[in-house]
């Protein structure tokens, strides 16, 4: 599904290497979590695999099911089945979050050249996966984030998640900011998305969000690299050590 | 019969995107009305003179009192000099330079009916997607049959082409026809009300209009009546070096309302061409009046070669009590746009409202805004407005709001919201304030911003193109005048929002 060889990564501005070497394989049904301490890279790895500007990339390669990711425009990627649900989502004025929902659905549609959703088809769909995750059908009309709480947000990333069906589905700490109720509603809408054909990379600070949504393999990123890779163990043992003997043993 | 010019950029293909999706988005770019009919047309000679005055006249078959009012007004504008206080850049314009009566061949016998109209024109309006069958509804709103219906007068160059359900609006008392044919058919009307808020002496441009207006439509909904369906003109400038001044009428007497639509289009001509309307509206006692306009003039190419001069005087008058007015407009269109639709509150309890986008892309020059005159007492208005510049278009908001020394304890509200697309457009906000007594209340809120980078990778991560984000995003921020405009309109402002805007980034 996903494979990373050798990404190179320096910020555009600053002349700044971020990431130094990244290669990771997700195969098809996986979930990856990624842990590791502040400033270890984990965001923009994220960032770089769905197309945010400000990077450059200058070794290696990221592809998704054999397409070059890094050559495609963001768009491109989305329709290609490539998610990431952000650690901040982003608040847009005036737009309905229903309205943004189809637009999106429809702009894939069309890159794929399938035909638009209907209306009364997407009301139907949109309402399903709202209920699960107990979105009402006051928070469907009001603006994109604007005013949400943190697991409004949150709730909401991974609505759109559901409704556009990605193969490939990066969680950019999407435990950041929710309280203990939060964290089981996110978590169960992510789990109820789980199926032999759609892969996940999970990034996170902490332990617990991978109590809910179980990993089939860790990886512990470190100043732009991946230092260590093991099963469920492996995120239990940060949780209980902190980072800081990981890292003794890298160096 | 008609040209279809649609330039397509040069694009580069990647792999995996069908080229057909590529050419439609490209095509949209393009100003889409933009091609011109080819029919034989019969024009005054070129230029301005009182024999010209005379000819539209003569050609209009008015009465002598009118013909002295129009001349009136012409010698009064000779001795006038064009405004320049906007912030406008644009080149002298040689009024002698221009044709100010044209008119199809077709049209010289006025046609009765819409059957009798020559069939190049209805095509015309057909292509355009105005409906001038009257079963027909806005292009791309499906309802149930009998449901929200529109009437249309469409104005082609200088004269009207023709009105539709005439008939059923005449049952319910309701007048909607030509300027002209009103001042044959109702000259008591005309005569009380023409020039009345918009006096011949208003200014220069509103004084040209009043010398060689040639037609526009004339509204009148009699006492306590609700128009049964929606009004609205629809203008199209088609000959070349031929400026369009169309007068609108609407009177809406004690305790009525209408909702008229104003709709405009012109073909893509490398010469700029001078568009100078006016507009009154004369709103009694307890009535009202919602004025929606999607302007789509076309605004010229991306260099500023062509397009249209839109020198516009829009005002109403709340001339009794409780009168209510309000204001929609969509400018996205123009190479020039000066137009300030305004609210005389003469009524005691009298309301303005103002709403207003404008968009100025590539480079269009857009100031516009509006007056909000407060005379009666407890009288209310409220302005919002959103300007939208993108590519190196200069967009100003100008107002006034006035309170009088007798309307006391009289409100007004302004918002003022300005968006930026790039860094090489301009937004300017020029707000007056004038009160003149001390029980009254004025607030103004004024807010700049750019095109947020976090929000376009937003959507474009869920799979959106650029222009498409950047369409959601402006949409967005002017929503709360796209809600102000009705159903069918308000469709077509989203969609010509995202159209105006086409390259705006990248």
């Amino acid at each position: 599904m996903l494979e990373i060889k050798n990404l190179h990564v320096k910020l555009e501005e600053e002349d700044k290497q971020i990431l130094k070497g990244v290669t990771l394989s997700i195969g098809a049904g996986e979930v990856h979590a990624i842990m590791g301490p502040n400033g270890s890279g984990k965001s923009t790895l994220s960032y770089v695999l769905s197309g945010r500007d400000g990077y450059t990339v200058t070794d290696g390669s990221a592809t998704l099911d054999g397409a070059d990711l890094l050559e495609m425009d963001p768009e491109l990627r989305a329709a290609q089945g490539l998610f990431l649900a952000f650690q901040y989502p982003v608040e847009i004025p005036g737009v309905g979050n229903m309205t943004f929902l189809r637009t999106a659905l429809n702009a894939q549609r069309k890159t794929r050249g399938e035909p638009e959703i209907s209306a009364g088809d997407f009301l139907k769909l949109v309402r399903e996966k709202a209920k699960n995750l107990k979105i009402d059908a006051e928070m469907l009309k009001r603006p994109v984030n604007v005013g949400f709480s943190g697991g409004e947000k949150k709730r909401n990333e991974i609505l759109q998640m559901a409704m556009l069906e990605p193969k490939m589905c990066i969680l950019d700490e999407t435990d950041s900011g929710l309280d203990v109720d939060a964290m089981k509603l996110v978590s169960e809408g992510v789990n109820a998305l789980r199926s032999a054909g759609r892969s996940f990379l999970v990034i996170t600070h902490y332990q617990r969000l991978l109590d809910h949504i179980k990993p089939d393999v860790v990886h512990i990123m470190a100043a732009g690299r991946i230092i260590k890779t093991g099963g469920p163990e492996l995120a239990l043992e940060v949780e209980n050590n902190g980072y800081a003997d990981l890292l003794a043993e890298v160096k | 019969m008609a040209n279809v010019e649609v330039d397509l950029p040069q694009l580069e293909v990647r792999d995996g995107v069908d080229r057909e999706t590529i050419e439609t988005v490209a095509s949209m770019g393009a100003y889409k009305y933009g091609w011109a009919t080819d029919i034989e047309m019969d024009y005054a000679p070129k230029g301005l003179s009182e024999d010209i005055v005379r000819l539209i006249s003569s050609k209009n078959g008015e009465p002598e009192w009118l013909l002295e009012w129009r001349l009136a007004a012409y010698r009064r504008w000779l001795g006038m000099e064009e405004p320049h206080w906007a912030m406008l850049n644009y080149p002298k314009i040689d009024y002698q330079d221009q044709y100010y009566y044209a008119t199809p061949r077709s049209m010289a016998i006025k046609p009765k009916s819409l059957d009798e109209v020559d069939p190049k024109l209805l095509a015309t309006y057909k292509k355009l997607g105005i409906p001038l069958k009257e079963q027909a509804l806005l292009a791309g709103v499906e309802a149930p049959e009998g449901e929200r219906r529109v009437a249309v007068d469409a104005v082609f160059d200088s004269v009207s082409v023709g009105t539709t359900f005439k008939a059923e609006l005449a049952k319910a008392g309701v007048i909607f026809c030509s300027i002209s044919e009103a001042v044959k058919d109702h000259p008591e009307l005309v005569r009380k009300y023409l020039g009345s808020v918009v006096p011949p002496t208003d200014n220069f441009f509103a004084t040209l209009n009043s010398a060689v207006f040639s037609d526009g439509s004339f509204v009148y909904i009699p006492p306590g009546t609700r128009c049964p369906m929606e009004l609205s003109t629809y203008f199209r400038i088609n000959a070349e070096n031929t400026g369009q001044f169309e007068r609108t009428l609407i009177v809406c007497d004690r305790g009525a309302y209408v909702s008229y639509l104003e709709g405009c289009t012109a073909p893509k001509r490398d010469t700029h061409q001078l568009h100078a309307a006016v507009v009154e509206l004369v709103i009694l006692e307890d009535a009202e009046v919602k004025y929606s306009t999607v302007q789509n003039w076309y605004p010229g190419d991306e260099e500023g070669r062509g397009g249209i001069y839109n020198f516009v005087t829009k005002r109403a008058d709340c001339r009794e009590a409780r009168a209510k007015v309000m204001w929609t407009q969509v400018e996205t269109g123009s190479a020039i746009t000066w137009k300030y639709p305004s609210c005389i509150l003469r009524g005691d309890d009298s309301q303005g409202e103002f709403y207003s986008i404008a968009i100025a892309n590539n480079a269009q020059q857009a100031d516009t805004g509006t007056k909000m005159i407060h005379l009666g007492k407890r009288t209310k208005s409220r302005i919002v407005s959103k300007g939208i510049s993108a590519g190196r278009a200069q967009n100003t908001y100008r107002g006034l709001v006035s309170m009088h020394p007798k309307a006391t304890d009289s409100r007004n509200y302004t918002q003022c919201d300005s968006l930026l697309i790039g860094d090489q457009c301009g937004a300017h906000t020029v707000p007056y304030i004038e009160v003149k007594n001390t029980s009254s209340r004025v607030e103004h809120e004024a807010t700049t911003s750019k095109v947020d980078e976090d929000q376009l990778f937003y959507c474009r991560s869920r799979g959106m193109s650029e222009e498409e984000a950047v369409a959601l995003v402006v949409n967005g921020f002017c929503r709360e005048v796209l809600q102000a405009l009705p159903m069918e309109f308000a469709m077509e402002a989203q969609s010509l929002v995202a159209i105006s805007l086409e390259g705006s980034v990248g």
